[in-house]
């Protein structure tokens, strides 16, 4: 009987994969569960296991061609099936122990042959170990609340259960957000859970720390607001009694040498990835903000009461950043080697500092947003940063970076880009000039700079350098009268 | 913060409670007692011997066989201002109360909008382990835990009764207050003597840990702090945490304890069906997904009727200390 196998879902997001490489050709011979094929999607890399004992008849889809999950990718002749007996007696011979002279007598009869479990590659001791636990659940049922293999998730193995190559395959939710966390490929870590499972320690370990200590550190990332803490390890190993003199970043003194946090690792990691891929190039124009600035002050009052946030000039900016990338949509892109990936969405990450690091949450879809709304979703955001609340959905998925700058009195900066995203922009302080008006007087007038770092190998200067008036323009414009909240 | 230690005295369950009771009756003349034997008989455990002499029939008060008198009763009592300690005395006798635990004790500050409270206590024995068959062994919390307004607390150790039951008594709203039977003479320990309570609502790490959780209550606390301490002998480190409070829950110990192991094993005697580990688990979910390494996993009552009589099938229902420490070591392996 033959069989068709389809392309798997490795992932629930993940609607194609590649087929990266054949680990077997026509006419080979496949173990139930042996690896076949080599599939990678933009999530994960992962060998296929065989759903049946077989022979290779087909394989439909070339090494490199990407095709949706369901799709048919191979042909497998059931081992001992009456239709596909011509084509399957040859095929063990392939693995056949060399001393049996067999590919040239096919006529020979089944009785002197090896069985054909036999003449398979040994199995290593952990995949029968699966077997035996894979069996064992099958017979054991149905004991409720006994057996410790999750019954949820798509395949299953006929009992309810997930068969052991599925729990290898799965990564569980701390696993995925620590793997994300610290940049760690899935691909190349070992586990070392139950039948191999990749466990959240294994993560930690692939990232450069081991044990509790580096549950503690994972923790720190999780939460922010305890990273001021270096000497409050999370995990209930006894502390050491006088060690409040050990150096913290918080409270550094000349000649300390201060442990690299987990945060702080990354942080350094990222910048050095992005300043080494992306050549930054640098501009900056000067934005009368005098109008705004009474908007915004004639306004803060009512809202901070009604909202109960305050109105700063973050959602303003953030308003108008968010409809020049609309209008220059090479702006809100990212450079890969296949070309200049044009983002979808427009979801703005706010640099947010903090006692001693730097975190970026964001905020999705930002041009769904009024400006009242952008207040009240940084306001929630800001909040859950300097407490430590901020989850792996509200730092991922920026597609443009707006820092504040100006909260610390800069008024120039070169701000570094967020890997993967075509610039940063940032507003630097409001400082009141005296400014040569277009009817040749001099006025008084609140002056921001806002100064962009954009990646050149996404845009040139001209396009970025349009962004950046058509941004001016936008702040320009916003008055009492003219702008809705 | 530096507290002077409070003085002690090792007691075991039922000298807590009794030690309690008679402290709190001494301390307020609105303090009654009513129930099934706790006059002349002094309670089937002997946990009110004596207090009828001491106290006198009118408030220490023998009822007749009708729990949904003794509480409805109580209900009255405690509206006009008394502080009555109704007792049921087994748990599997309190169904005919339900009313009046749960349409009006419970509900007492609500309908009134505030004017009239239920400083109401209700204590009875639960659980099993202890050949009780059916009529003496059943949990009762979750029929419970889902009524906002009961506050439902399942201490099992001596200071840890003291202290909740004496925050029971003084607490303005109604609440049921669950004492294991098998833990009353088998748990010992020291218990503050002067006047000392504990916040309803808090749970309390017995043992800290970093590999996996395990949340309990009542008789399993002691028991998984057994198998903790087996499997620290072979370097696996477990954090066992004792509700002590059903209802309100301790979401913060929880989900702090969870977010550190990531695992998460839920050990109770009562049903596992809706039971509370389901909500403890939900919870999580909710509030710790990305936190999570591997399914959350309870260890509960099997959903059958009731705890038979026959030493296998009440070995069956209870789960024994290698049982969890089994599944402890298959959850830090995962």
């Amino acid at each position: 009987m033959a069989t068709t196998i389809t392309m798997p879902q490795l992932g629930e997001t993940v609607t194609e994969g590649t087929v990266a490489q054949w680990l077997k050709k026509v006419g080979d011979s496949v173990e139930k569960y042996e690896s076949f094929v080599e599939v990678s999607t933009d999530k994960v890399n992962a060998e296929v296991p065989a759903p049946v004992s077989g022979v290779i008849r087909e394989l439909i889809v070339k090494e490199g061609e990407t095709v949706p999950t369901g799709a048919p990718i191979a042909i497998i002749d059931e081992v001992g099936a009456a239709t596909s007996a011509p084509q399957s007696a040859p095929a063990p011979a392939a693995s056949r122990p060399a001393e049996a002279p067999a590919a040239a007598r096919p006529a020979e009869t089944p009785a002197f042959q090896p069985p054909p479990r036999a003449s398979q590659p040994a199995l290593d001791a952990r995949e029968v170990q699966l077997r035996r636990e894979a069996d064992r659940q099958g017979a054991d049922e149905p004991v409720p609340g006994h057996s410790f293999v999750p019954s949820n998730g798509s395949s299953r193995n006929g009992n309810g259960h997930l068969n052991a190559p599925d729990i290898l395959r799965r990564v569980s939710p701390a696993v995925r957000r620590l793997a994300r966390e610290h940049s760690v490929d899935l691909t190349g870590v070992r586990g070392t859970g139950t039948s191999g499972r990749i466990t959240a320690n294994d993560i930690l370990a692939a990232a450069g720390r081991e044990g509790p200590a580096a549950v503690a550190a994972a923790t720190i990332v999780l939460d922010p607001a305890t990273q001021a803490k270096p000497t409050a390890p999370v995990s209930s190993a006894p502390r050491t009694p006088g060690a409040t003199a050990k150096p913290s970043y918080a409270a550094a003194a000349p000649g300390d040498l201060i442990p690299l946090s987990q945060a702080r690792k990354i942080i350094a990691q990222r910048m050095l990835e992005s300043k080494r891929t992306a050549p930054h190039a640098w501009t900056m124009v000067e934005v009368d903000v005098t109008k705004l600035w009474a908007l915004r002050s004639a306004e803060k009052e009512k809202f901070q009461r009604e909202k109960g946030y305050s109105l700063t000039l973050l959602p303003f900016f953030v308003h108008a950043v968010v409809q020049s990338l609309r209008a220059f949509p090479l702006m809100n892109a990212r450079f890969t080697e296949e070309g200049i990936a044009v983002n979808k969405e427009i979801s703005i990450g706010l640099a947010v500092a903090l006692e001693s690091n730097l975190i970026v949450p964001v905020i999705r879809n930002a041009d769904e947003y009024s400006i009242g709304g952008l207040a009240v979703a940084a306001g929630k955001l800001i909040e859950k940063a300097r407490a430590g609340k901020l989850g792996a959905d509200d730092l991922s998925g920026g597609t443009f970076t707006v820092n504040n700058t100006g909260a610390n009195g800069s008024i120039m900066s070169a701000p570094i880009i967020n890997g993967g995203q075509a610039g940063i922009v940032t507003m630097e302080a409001v400082v009141k000039r005296p400014i040569v008006t277009a009817d040749d007087a001099i006025a008084v007038r609140s002056m921001m700079n806002v100064c962009l770092s954009l990646d050149h190998r996404v845009v040139d200067g001209a396009i970025a350098s349009g962004f950046l008036v058509d941004l001016k323009k936008r702040l320009e414009a916003m008055a009492r009268g003219a702008t809705v909240l | 913060m530096a507290v002077a230690a409070p003085e002690t005295t090792t007691m075991n369950n039922v000298e807590a409670v009794r030690h309690t009771l008679h402290q709190a009756l001494g301390n307020d003349p609105n303090v009654v007692i009513l129930g099934e034997d706790v006059g002349a008989r002094g309670n089937v455990f002997l946990i009110t011997k004596g207090f009828i002499e001491e106290f006198g029939a009118e408030r220490i008060i023998d009822t007749p066989l009708a729990e949904a008198s003794i509480v409805g009763v109580a209900v009255g009592m405690a509206m006009e201002g008394l502080r009555p300690i109704a007792e049921i005395q087994f748990a599997d006798f309190i169904y005919p109360a339900f009313n009046q635990i749960v349409g009006e004790a419970a509900k007492t500050r609500y309908r009134s909008a505030g004017d009239y409270t239920c400083p109401l206590v209700i204590r009875t024995p639960y659980g099993g382990g202890v050949r009780g068959a059916l009529s003496h062994s059943v949990s009762i919390e979750a029929l419970f835990y889902h009524v906002p307004g009961l506050k439902i607390v399942a201490p099992s150790f001596p200071a840890d009764i003291k202290g909740l039951l004496t925050a029971a008594i003084e607490d303005p709203d109604p609440v049921l207050f669950l004492e294991h039977k098998k833990t009353y003479r088998l748990v010992k320990g020291p218990v503050p003597t002067g006047h000392f309570s504990i916040p309803i609502g808090k749970a309390d790490v017995k043992r800290e840990g970093t590999q996996l959780s395990v949340v309990s209550y009542g008789l399993y606390v002691h028991q998984a702090l057994e198998a903790a301490e087996k499997l620290a002998a072979d370097g696996l480190s477990v954090e066992v945490i004792d509700l002590r409070s059903i209802r309100p829950m301790d979401r913060t110990t929880i989900l702090a304890s969870v977010k550190k192991t990531r695992k998460l094993l839920i050990i109770h005697e009562d049903n596992k069906f809706g039971g509370i580990g389901a909500e403890i688990s939900a919870m999580v979910v909710e509030d710790a997904f990305f936190d999570l390494d591997a399914p959350i996993k309870r260890l509960c009552g099997p959903d059958v009727p009731a705890m038979g009589y026959a030493a296998p099938l009440e070995e069956e229902f209870m789960i024994s200390t290698p049982r969890m420490a089994d599944t402890m070591r298959e959850m830090i392996a995962f």
